[in-house]
């Protein structure tokens, strides 16, 4: 039960004196002989950190938690982010000792086991993408992106080409264009046709000597299989680009079509929403790249490899690596649940998976379609794009207003306002892991919502502890950190 | 200042000309596109630009705009007290949100921006 | 074993309310010969059982692991039980990104107290809510000094600076024409003189590192003021744990601060997921990458928080955003924000001086080993760089054998400044290290050394 009372800032809480012994008195003795640390380097000043008694401390976090919304307390459709049930199993193994306590120059010899599992995971990436070159270093979806990226300007670089442009949809991620200016590319977006799809003609017109590549979602973000996929990647390679897929959508296909099978050249995971590690409040994710053959050699270094007559374990740089992207090796903790994950369904598994994924999106779309426009069809993937312009235009309700008062039914918001390319957005992915109970409460929940007096709506939340922060005054404005009030 | 009298550049910015010196501001189209405006950034004094160069930024909380130089020029002012009175973009558009003064390079270039009946047929395109 | 739990009747009721026959019809927007075809080729799926009991004999034998005297950016330092309890509820690391304010005042609240801890240990104007880890974190930095002064001809970098920081920023700058110059290390610190040769008129910035790798205590004031002279602005990579005994960034007038955050609550897990510390003068704030949390009011005057200055960030700003950064690392954020709430000042002292004690403990013994001693005669913290008359390719798994991990070893690194360290070791201390532990290495040292 919600305490009132109980969000007061950790710093307004500290009493000077009070807290908690956590560590013991040394236990070595004082060491003459050599140099102590100048003054020059020493605090003159005790940290100005708050001072609190450990019972207070765990009073404020649990009070803080019980404001969240969360997977494990509500159904929380947030398109593109995949968010499904996290199994618990998953923690708990990620907390073996070999697994959560190796330092990361600990050596091979130490870490067979855990080797062994990333090794294996290498390639049952490699083998759901159907591209055979793996790397686990990308902490997140975006930093996969950049290092695929750089590892295809080091594979021209190597042919002696200038190839200096990378192409988008406008549907795309913003990590797209971002990731791509990040890696010294020019960025070009594509408008893509009116139904949603890659524009064939928009897209020839663009490619030419100076293309590298190509950045698609497929699905893409109006949970639509780009049907062109094929001719989208004949065409790049006529002209000697790749086709790079941003695997956010994975969770739409696992086991009925490859990236590598339909075009693709790069991708990455997001293993943070596919294989459900959990999302964290924002993070840890973890991005790890499939790339082909010839994309190999040039991957971040290291990679794990076996050796079979040893039976051993070990990483090594591939010949061309582009080096580092990162320190240590990778998110591994986020990697395991991934990899706990796979072995939990096995193929089939991964492939029923996906197939009520996308059954449950369709039923959802199904529930909400005579009620609400949803402009590209009524068949999705795993997740769809619905719009509210309808209701705005009638009754002067937006979409925001319809996400805030779902909190309301005690219902996370679907994403919002995102794909720009259609107006009003309401991405709605119910994933895999709710019933049917689950959705027909939500379809319910969406569509008495739009029978309410605009009213009611617009002032909504109701319910939740607050209700519409001031954004523009925060950003005009901004308040970061927490200040001692002037005696 | 009379909106009829000023020319307009496609991309929203207003130019009021006196002499070799062209006032420049967005106008309240633009800002009404944006929703609030939360931060603007402006150009320093003795920068030139070219026709179409940005000179710098609006800000909403969700969206962000290049301002563009509608001519071409140096920046000989800008008005440093409007990114702490931003509401003044919505009261005063055309007056007391002015943004920069360049020093025209070439008056010439004005014949290529929008009149006011242009510039309201090109927002009604744009505005659907 | 998929998470399902559909009867048969109920995904009847839901292909016939969408109007198809099959789950297969649903697939039929993938042109048929890009479909599979055949199963995946992975494992046979495993029951929760089987699985428990094969990770455990997989990842559960630590048998090989020796007492951890490891270091070189992440520590092994004690995490209090209050973090794995609150940073184990489900109400935070199940939740996502707090776009949706009103269902997320928990983690805003949380990452605005995360920012201001950080911001009062850094003693800097303004945290962001983390980025990847240290090495990324010291790329990020660059990147904004660019945007701050505009100068992109040329980095500076101190050669002391952790050899895989610079090779990552070594990656991300490859392609942009930006200079990377490196300062070789003089007695295992950075010359001030060696450092104004370097800067010049088109150097963003400088990067140092405090303790630099090596263990050694850097001149920061110095180095700085050299920057600030060329016009450069100063970045520093600092020990969140150093603040509890050492100047903080702040402190020094650097511009920018970033650390690697791992020694705040979060376990090793060889290497990842870290927390990626980024801070810098308030008056960046609107070049800064990464997340930021504001405070504010609501509809009804109350206080509350919000993502704020999101145009910065790519999905708005896409191209010209100030990072390609979307997800975070959130959880370990929420760690170091319980940690630093339960250890508080007099904690992270504690924490300091134990670590530094133990440090000078542990060089005392070992130095009075044959043929051992520090590189670098200067004061250290936590971490020193031992020289013995043994390879450190050999010694390293040798001490591993008798129970003891060392290292890294510098010379592992093929990059520059760390050149003729070829038979030099890092030893890193932390609270946990007990005195038995400590006289036991010395112990196996001897032997190891005195066998040859």
């Amino acid at each position: 039960m919600r305490n009132p009372t109980a969000t007061k800032l950790l710093f307004e809480m500290s009493c000077a004196g009070r807290g908690t012994q956590v560590f013991p008195e040394s236990d070595v003795p004082e060491v003459s002989g050599l140099a102590a640390i100048g003054a020059e380097f020493l605090a003159t000043e005790p940290l100005p950190l708050p001072e609190i008694a450990e019972p207070d401390v765990v009073r404020h976090f649990v009070n803080l938690s019980t404001l969240n919304m969360s997977v494990d307390s509500h159904f929380y459709p947030l398109g593109s982010c995949t968010m499904k049930y996290n199994p618990k199993r998953h923690e708990r193994w990620a907390r073996l000792p070999q697994a959560a306590g190796s330092h990361p120059y600990q050596s091979e010899a130490q870490i067979q086991g855990l080797l062994s599992v990333l090794y294996e995971l290498q390639g049952m990436l490699a083998e759901i993408a159907g591209l055979p070159g793996v790397s686990l270093h990308p902490a997140a979806g975006a930093q996969g992106e950049f290092t695929a990226l750089l590892t295809a300007a080091a594979y021209f670089r190597d042919r002696g080409e200038q190839r200096t442009r990378v192409l988008f949809p406008a549907s795309a991620h913003g990590t797209n264009p971002a990731s791509a200016a990040l890696a010294g590319f020019e960025c070009v977006q594509l408008a893509g046709g009116r139904d949603g799809f890659v524009d064939l003609d928009e897209l020839r017109a663009q490619l030419d000597e100076r293309t590298a590549v190509f950045m698609v979602t497929n699905p893409n973000t109006l949970g639509l299989f780009e049907r062109d996929i094929r001719q989208v990647s004949e065409l790049l390679h006529s002209v000697g680009g790749l086709v790079y897929i941003d695997g956010a959508n994975m969770n739409a296909i696992l086991g009925r079509t490859r990236p590598g099978d339909f075009g693709g050249d790069m991708m990455h995971y997001n293993v943070h929403k596919t294989f459900t590690g959990p999302h964290g409040a924002g993070g840890p994710g973890a991005g790890p790249i499939a790339v082909r053959d010839f994309l190999a050699p040039y991957l971040p270094a290291p990679v794990v490899t076996w050796d079979a007559a040893r039976n051993w374990y070990s990483l090594s740089v591939p010949e061309k690596s582009i080096g580092k992207v990162r320190t240590f090796f990778g998110n591994v903790g986020i990697l395991l649940r991934g990899y706990f994950y796979i072995r939990t369904l096995g193929g089939r598994g991964l492939r029923e998976a996906s197939e009520n994924a996308v059954l449950n999106a369709n039923y959802l779309l199904s529930q909400v379609k005579d009620f609400l426009d949803v402009p590209h069809g009524d068949r999705c993937m795993h997740e769809f794009v619905a719009s509210a312009r309808r209701q705005k235009e009638q009754t002067g309700v937006t979409t925001m207003d319809i996400a805030k008062r779902l909190l309301d039914y005690g219902f996370h918001a679907p994403t919002v306002y995102f794909p720009l390319v259609v107006e009003e957005a309401l991405m709605m992915e119910p994933t895999e892991t709710e019933s049917l109970q689950t959705l027909n409460a939500f379809a319910a929940a969406l569509r008495a919502i739009c029978s309410e007096p605009a009213d009611l709506v617009r002032g909504a939340p109701h319910t939740t502890a607050v209700c519409r922060p001031d954004e523009v005054n925060a950003a005009r404005k901004p308040v970061l950190c927490w200040s001692a009030p002037e005696c | 200042m009379d909106a009829a009298e000023l020319r307009y550049a496609k991309t929203h910015e207003w130019v009021s000309v006196e002499g070799d010196i062209a006032t420049v501001g967005i106008t309240a189209f633009a800002v009404q596109l944006l929703t609030d405006i939360v931060y603007l950034s402006l150009p320093t004094v003795g920068k030139s630009f070219n026709p179409g160069q940005a000179m710098g930024e609006v800000e909403s909380v969700k969206a962000v705009s290049d301002i563009y130089a509608p001519v071409s020029g140096s920046v000989v002012e800008v008005n440093s007290s409007l990114p702490e009175n931003l509401s003044l973009l919505t009261e005063s558009p055309l007056d007391k949100a002015w943004i920069v003064r360049l020093k025209m390079r070439d008056p010439a270039e004005l014949q290529g921006l929008l009149s006011y009946a242009e510039y309201v047929k090109h927002c009604d395109k744009d505005g659907h | 074993m998929a998470y399902l739990f559909d009867t048969p009747e109920q995904r009847r009721v839901m292909l016939d309310a969408i109007g198809v026959e099959s789950v297969d019809e649903l697939f039929r927007q993938i042109p048929q010969d890009l479909q599979l075809g055949r199963e995946l080729r992975l494992p046979e799926p495993m029951s929760e059982l089987a699985l428990e009991q094969e990770m455990q004999q997989r990842l559960g034998a630590v048998s090989a692991r020796g007492v951890c005297f490891l270091g070189g950016g992440v520590y092994d330092h004690f995490i209090p039980a209050v973090v794995d309890e609150i940073t184990s509820r489900g109400e935070f690391y199940t939740a996502y990104t707090p776009y949706q304010a009103e269902a997320s005042q928990g983690t805003l609240q949380a990452f605005y107290e995360y920012q201001t801890l950080i911001s009062q240990l850094a003693g800097m104007g303004v945290s962001n809510a983390s980025l990847y880890e240290g090495g990324t974190a010291v790329s990020e930095a660059v990147f904004m000094a660019m945007r701050v002064n505009g100068r992109h001809g040329r980095v500076v970098v101190a050669g002391t600076v952790h050899p895989e920081y610079r090779q990552v920023l070594e990656t991300y700058f490859s392609r942009l024409g930006t200079e990377i110059v490196v300062i070789p290390p003089e007695g295992g610190v950075t010359s001030l003189e060696a450092c104004r040769r370097a800067l010049d008129t088109n150097t963003c910035a400088l990067v140092v590192q405090q303790p630099n790798f090596l263990g050694c205590l850097e001149d920061i004031r110095g180095l700085t003021e050299s920057a600030h002279a060329a016009g450069a602005l100063s970045i520093l990579a600092f020990d969140p744990i150093s603040p509890g005994m050492l100047k903080r960034p702040g402190d020094y007038g650097v511009d920018i601060a970033v650390a690697e955050g791992q020694p705040l609550g979060t376990p090793l897990q060889y290497g990842g997921p870290l927390l990626g510390i980024f801070t810098c003068r308030s008056e960046y704030v609107r070049k800064m990458p990464g997340r930021l949390i504001g405070k504010t009011t609501d509809r009804r005057g109350r206080d509350c928080f919000v993502l704020n200055l999101q145009a910065r960030e790519q999905h708005i700003r896409r191209d010209k955003a100030t990072s390609n950064i979307c997800t975070n690392q959130g959880l370990l954020a929420l760690r170091a924000t319980v940690f630093l709430a339960t250890v508080g000042p007099r904690g992270l002292r504690q924490m300091a001086t134990l670590s530094h004690q133990k440090a000078r403990y542990a060089a005392s013994l070992l130095t009075q080993i044959p043929g051992v001693s520090l590189k670098f005669p200067g004061p250290f913290f936590r971490e020193f760089l031992l020289e013995t008359s043994m390879r450190a390719e050999d010694l390293l798994p040798a001490l591993s054998a008798e129970g003891y991990d060392v290292g890294p070893a510098p010379g592992r690194f093929a990059t520059a400044g760390l050149a003729g360290l070829e038979r030099c070791v890092l030893v890193a201390l932390t609270e946990k290290r007990t005195r038995q532990e400590i006289e036991g290495l010395a112990a196996a040292m001897t032997r190891v050394l005195q066998r040859g």
